[in-house]
Formats: C-alpha cells, sequence, structure tokens
C-alpha cells in the first residue's frame, strides 16, 4: 500500500454481499418481505402441493427438515422461492425506488417516518401470522420476550448488575394484571361476577398492564434499596431471595389461586395490542438509556464512586433504573399472561431466570440491538430446534458456551439504536464494518 | 411447645444444614478461590448422586450374580470414592473447557457458562437415564434410636458426622498444606500469584478436583437419606449453596459452612413456627435482612465489588 492510493477492496463473500446489499434502505427491506410473505399468502398452497410438503412450512421450513428428512429438497425449495429469491431481488432491485421513499420519508417528521415503517412491519406480522396460530403464538412470545430482554438490560448491561430478581417482576406484573381483569372482567369463580362489561377491553387493557408494571416496580424497591450498600455478588443474592420470596408469596396467595395459578384471562392480547405495547416500550427505553439518566447508568456501572464525584446522584439512579426496568418487565409479565391465558408461580422461577438471563447475555449488553437479537434469535432455536427433543438443551446451552467464550459480552454488545440512521436511505458506499459515529 | 418437637426439628436441621454446608464449601473454595460463580456445583452434586446410583448398582449386581460376593459396606466405601473421583473428573473438565477460556473474561459471562454447563449436564442425565425417578439402592440399613422419644436415624447420624470430619479436614488442608496456601493466596490476590511463580491453572484445578469431590460426598449421603433421585434434583441446592456461599463471605470456607447451617436451621424452624408454605418467603426475608445489615456477609471483609463488566 503507498500513500495516495484508494482503499483495497475487501475480499470474501461477506464483504461481496455487504457490497451487494449495502444500496438497500430499511424501507427496501420491509417491502421485500413484504412480497414475500404475500407471496406465500397467495401462491403458497399451489406450490405446497407442487412440491409435495404437506403443508406450508410455519418456521421456514426448519421444523420440516428437522422432523422428516426426506422433505429437506422440498422445503429448502420454498424457503428459496418464497423468501431468500423474492426478498434478494426485491431489496436489491427496487433500492433506487426505495432510497428515494426513504429520502423524502427523511425530510419528515422522525416520528411520522417510523410510523409508517412500523405500520408496514405490524403489516408484514400480520399477513405472516395469518396463515397459521403456531406462528401467531410464537411471535407474540418472541415480542415480549424482545420486551423482557430490554428491560433487564437495563439493569444487567447498562448498570452493570448482577440481577436475578426478573422472574419475580414479571410474576407481580402478571398476576396484578391478571387480577385486574379476570377480577372486573370476567365471571369468574374466584372473583364472582365481572363488574364491568368486556366491551371497555381498549381502554382497560393498557391499564392493567400498567397497574401490573406499578405493581413490579414497587417490588423492585426492595431490591434497589439493598443495591445502594451492595454490588456484584451480594446483590445477586438479594435479588435472587426476591424471586423466591414472590415465587413463595404468590404460592400462597390462595385468593389468587396459590399454586393451582389463575386462568382465564379475557382473550385482549391480540397481535396489535402487543405489537403496540413492545415498540412502545423499545421506543421509551431507547430514549431512556440515550438520556442524561442513561449515562448516569452507563457512569454507576463503569466507576460509582468516579460517578459520585461528578455529581451523578448514584442512589437515584440505581433506584430509578431498577424501578423503570422492574416496570417494564411487569408490563411484560401482564402481556405473558393474558397471550397464554394462564399464569402460575412455578413458571416464573429458576428455568425462567436462566431463558431470560441467557437471552440478554447471548445478544449483547447495553444495546437495544443486542437484547432484540437475543430474544428473537433465542427465542426462534427454541422453537426451530424442538423436533430435536433433548438434544435441544444440548444445543442451545452449548451455543451460549461459545458466545461466551467467543463474545463474552454478547453477540451485539454496546451497539447504538438510532432511528434516524436505521430509517436513512443508503448512499451505496461499501461500508467499512460496524457503524462509526456519523 | 413441645420439647421433643424441638429437639426433633434441631436434629432434622443439622441434617439439612449438613447438606448446604457441604455443597456452600465445595462453592466457597472455588468462589474464594477463582472469584467465580460455578453455577453448575448443584449439577456436578446431582452427577455425583448418578455417579454413585451407577456404581452402586453396578457392584451390587456384580455381588448378586455370585461373581464378586462383596459386603454391603465395602460397596458403600467403593460408592463413595468411585464416586469422588469421576466427580471431580466431571469437575475438571468443567473447568478447563467452561471456565478457563473465560478466566479473563467478565465474570457475568461466566456464571452464564456455569449455568448452561448445569444445563448440558442435567440433560446429559435425562438422556442415559430417562424421566422416571431412580432409586437408590439402601447401602446402610437403617437403625432408628429411640432416645426418650427422640427419634435418630443412624444415617442422620452419619450425615452430620461426616460433614463435620471433612469441614474440619478441609480447614486443615487450607491451612497447614501448601496446595491450601496457594489457595489462601489466590483468594487474597489473584494478581500476584502468578507471578510468584505459583501454577493458577494447577490451583484451579485442584479447587474444583476438590469442590467437585465434596459434591459427590454430600450427593451420596443425600442419596442415603433421601432415595429418589431425578435429574433436577440439583437446582435448588446449587442456588441454596450460593447463598450460603455468599451469606458466609468472600474468603471463608468455614463461613459458607456455618452459613450452611444457619440455612438449614432458619428453613427448617421457619416450617416449623409458621405454616410450611411461608416456608420459603420467611426464609428468604430473613436471609435479606441478614445481608442488608451485613452486606459482605457473616464473616467475610468488606470490600469494594467492583463488578466488571
Amino acid at each position: 500500500m503507498h500513500p495516495g492510493d484508494s482503499p483495497a477492496r475487501e475480499h470474501g463473500l461477506r464483504a461481496a454481499l455487504g457490497r451487494f446489499f449495502a444500496p438497500v434502505p430499511l424501507m427496501g427491506w420491509l417491502l421485500a418481505v413484504l412480497t414475500a410473505v404475500l407471496l406465500e399468502r397467495h401462491i403458497g398452497d399451489a406450490l405446497i402441493d407442487a412440491l409435495g410438503l404437506p403443508k406450508i412450512p410455519v418456521l421456514f421450513g426448519v421444523l420440516v427438515m428437522l422432523k422428516k428428512p426426506a422433505l429437506i429438497p422440498g422445503s429448502l425449495a420454498f424457503t428459496g422461492l418464497v423468501y431468500l429469491i423474492p426478498v434478494t431481488l426485491v431489496a436489491r432491485f427496487t433500492a433506487p425506488l426505495t432510497n428515494g421513499i426513504a429520502a423524502a420519508l427523511q425530510r419528515m417528521p422522525l416520528m411520522v417516518s417510523g410510523l409508517i415503517h412500523l405500520g408496514l412491519l405490524y403489516l408484514i406480522f400480520h399477513l405472516w401470522t395469518d396463515v397459521s396460530d403456531y406462528r401467531l403464538i410464537t411471535l407474540k412470545l418472541m415480542l415480549i420476550a424482545v420486551l423482557v430482554t430490554l428491560s433487564i438490560n437495563l439493569i444487567n448491561g447498562y448498570m452493570g448488575e448482577f440481577s436475578c430478581s426478573h422472574p419475580g417482576f414479571m410474576a407481580l406484573g402478571a398476576y396484578m394484571a391478571s387480577i385486574f381483569t379476570v377480577g372486573l372482567f370476567t365471571d369468574d369463580r374466584l372473583f364472582g361476577d365481572a363488574v364491568f362489561h368486556t366491551l371497555l377491553a381498549p381502554a382497560f387493557f393498557p391499564l392493567g398492564l400498567f397497574l401490573g408494571g406499578c405493581v413490579a416496580a414497587l417490588g423492585a424497591l426492595i431490591v434497589a434499596v439493598p443495591s445502594f450498600r451492595t454490588r456484584g455478588d451480594y446483590l445477586a443474592i438479594i435479588s435472587l431471595a426476591f424471586m423466591f420470596i414472590v415465587k413463595s408469596l404468590l404460592e400462597n396467595l390462595e385468593f389468587a389461586g396459590g399454586p393451582r395459578g389463575l386462568s382465564g384471562q379475557p382473550d385482549w392480547a391480540t397481535l396489535p395490542a402487543v405489537f403496540c405495547v413492545v415498540v412502545l416500550g423499545v421506543w421509551i427505553m431507547n430514549n431512556f438509556v440515550t438520556s442524561t439518566m442513561g449515562k448516569a447508568l452507563n457512569a454507576v456501572r463503569d466507576n460509582e464512586s468516579a460517578a459520585e464525584a461528578m455529581t451523578v446522584d448514584t442512589r437515584k439512579t440505581k433506584m430509578i433504573c431498577f424501578m423503570f426496568g422492574a416496570f417494564w418487565a411487569g408490563v411484560a409479565g401482564g402481556l405473558f399472561a393474558h397471550v397464554l391465558r394462564y399464569v402460575a408461580p412455578a413458571t416464573f422461577g429458576l428455568t425462567k431466570l436462566a431463558e431470560v438471563l441467557a437471552m440478554v447475555y447471548f445478544g449483547g449488553l447495553n444495546s437495544v440491538w443486542g437484547s432484540i437479537t437475543g430474544a428473537v434469535s433465542i427465542s426462534l432455536l427454541s422453537e426451530a430446534l424442538r423436533p430435536l427433543q433433548i438434544l435441544k438443551w444440548i444445543c442451545i446451552p452449548l451455543l451460549l458456551i461459545l458466545v461466551m467464550i467467543y463474545r463474552p459480552r454478547g453477540i451485539m454488545a454496546f451497539k447504538e439504536f438510532n432511528p434516524r440512521k436505521i430509517l436513512a436511505p443508503r448512499t451505496g458506499k461499501a461500508k467499512g464494518g460496524t457503524d462509526a459515529a456519523a | 411447645m413441645n420439647v421433643n418437637i424441638f429437639v426433633q426439628n434441631l436434629i432434622n436441621a443439622l441434617q439439612f444444614g449438613s447438606f448446604y454446608a457441604i455443597i456452600a464449601l465445595g462453592y466457597s473454595m472455588v468462589y474464594s478461590v477463582l472469584m467465580l460463580f460455578n453455577f453448575a456445583h448443584g449439577d456436578i452434586f446431582m452427577s455425583g448422586t448418578y455417579i454413585g446410583f451407577a456404581v452402586a448398582s453396578g457392584l451390587i449386581a456384580l455381588s448378586a450374580s455370585g461373581v464378586l460376593a462383596l459386603p454391603t459396606w465395602l460397596i458403600l466405601i467403593l460408592t463413595i470414592l468411585a464416586s469422588m473421583v469421576l466427580t471431580s473428573f466431571i469437575g475438571i473438565t468443567v473447568e478447563r473447557v467452561g471456565y478457563r477460556p473465560l478466566r479473563d473474561a467478565p465474570r457475568a459471562s461466566a456464571a452464564i457458562t456455569g449455568l448452561m454447563i448445569g444445563i448440558i449436564l442435567e440433560t446429559g442425565v435425562l438422556a442415559i437415564y430417562g424421566g422416571s425417578r431412580k432409586l437408590f439402592p439402601p447401602l446402610i440399613p437403617t437403625v432408628t434410636f429411640d432416645i426418650g422419644g427422640i427419634y435418630v436415624t443412624n444415617v442422620k447420624v452419619l450425615i452430620v458426622v461426616i460433614s463435620v470430619l471433612l469441614m474440619l479436614g478441609m480447614h486443615q488442608f487450607v491451612r497447614r498444606t501448601r496446595w491450601g496456601m496457594a489457595m489462601r493466596a489466590m483468594a487474597f490476590d489473584f494478581g500476584a500469584v502468578p507471578l510468584m511463580g505459583v501454577p493458577v491453572n494447577h490451583i484451579a484445578r485442584l479447587t474444583f478436583a476438590l469442590g467437585s469431590a465434596l459434591a459427590a460426598i454430600a450427593g451420596i449421603m443425600f442419596a442415603l437419606a433421601y432415595p429418589v433421585l431425578n435429574p433436577y434434583m440439583g437446582i435448588i441446592y446449587g442456588w441454596k449453596a450460593f447463598v450460603a456461599a455468599i451469606l458466609g463471605g468472600r474468603g471463608s470456607i468455614m463461613g459458607a459452612c456455618i452459613a450452611g447451617y444457619i440455612l438449614g436451621f432458619i428453613e427448617v424452624f421457619t416450617a416449623m413456627i409458621f405454616p410450611s408454605t411461608l416456608r420459603d418467603l420467611i426464609a428468604y426475608t430473613i436471609i435479606l435482612g441478614i445481608l442488608t445489615f451485613r452486606p459482605h456477609g457473616l464473616f467475610g471483609e468488606a470490600y469494594s465489588a467492583q463488578l466488571r463488566l
């Protein structure tokens, strides 16, 4: 290399793919996936008859391939023809058009552009899940997992604690929301007849979730106050003790079913509701971590004494972080209870803790992208590897151990989530690697 | 309250405390020496139990078939020895594969790795033995002593005696031997130890091996007292040992044992006084209270724990 040379082109498949897709903005990807989903909707049935598949593969063919190896060529063909090829072609070749749209949207307020993209995303989800109920519940649980993972990332990632209390927060939120909706809106043998009519659902479901979040936030005080004096290992124990306490408390709450659990939640956690709540949660939490308070969280993590010396009120920061994270965990718990329409204390034990910790550490600490990645990956893997039965519980932990060894902070740790950059049109120059400051 | 019931519960508390103490002992050794939460420890305890089950069943079958007639006491001793050795191999493998690559990584990553290794161990045992409960062969004929209305079985006495002996033995090992001195040095200042020519990897391996062997003994004793085995029995003991190790304080192995006994006592006496469904609630509230007032544990030194991210 001599001074004055233009930078060498990177070689290799990854670089080539990067160059191929570089001009595609988010709008392009959304339109491409929308095309694929519409394609599946309209020619799906005909295609599966032609390929000899029993029904439309629900999770991009992975389940079919694992259950019946004979159908591997057929499902690969289906996924290729319906998803991979259309998405690639539409994304790349409508790039000029979609870049134009993205540039036009960029001139409008961010909210308008964001809402249009979110609307498209919702349309994609709606059409995709129309095909089967399994897809619907998988997607709902995945969205809820994103919310939970982001809420625990606030405490474990941005503030650097090791908190094992999240199942407790979810449980509190789930129970409060369930008691609210079941008690007031359904004829139930535990609480008696409905007090209000179910038509009031759209107004009262958010209220129920909000109450669940508030109860969880109050519970977070029990973990936050001891955290003023302790950090690290001792906080882990305190949060663990909190989790056991909540579980035991709920098991003894006879008026809410005790260990048998509470069922009969009204069917209010529809896809639009879950989607709106999760998007709202991600947006609010992203704003929180990019605000001054979010920087305070990082300061408390990196060096508490220095932060205190720099006028950061560490007690207030810890308290706010715990309560805010717990609030969203409670909201996610409430959603979870209403999606499954059953909630029991046993769900919120050590298994749930392992699951939640896996998602946040796999995806990446201190990063909204990381939370989304971790939640989506672990949920999808968990579902997709189901036919492997017991092997699934060897594959997923092994994968996590590998990630921990090679990327100890997670796959996408510390990656910034900047809506403006995400929605911006792509100029088409090949990027070198991760985001540099614009 | 009936004195008999009180003393009976005291004996139960001693027994449970012994289990928690031995498991916490192994946990706390790794924690003090390597600054590491080994969340797989409970599952190592469970593996020790299953290995003991396999060895004992094998030896009993051998005896029964007439090839090699072994008296029951010999089978018990061989089971304990074999289980200790094989479980310490498992512990060494866990250390080599899971924790050594993460020695410089943030501790949270090592903790997650531990959790995952635990899941792999559980799944492995589930795959080998299936989901149905296994019955550990009764290697000690149960003899119940009736002391003035209080019933004590020989198994309970054996458990408490073995635990106390193990604790004293470990204490002497750490205090008197060179290996023990190396372990104390690593607990004191991890960075300086390799500069002094001490082979850190060897000591780490030894710590894990000892801890796992102790867990195996605890496992066999547990199986003698409660013979029904299932692959998920180790989880709750692992997490309780975690609580006991931290309650005892970092750097203090005896502290972890004493904290294990305290945990056992709190649990049993809470169940005795209050309705037993509230046991976890009250026991953990008490522990929360202790930690709020003595955040660095009962016997640990106060130190500023900056959890590296």
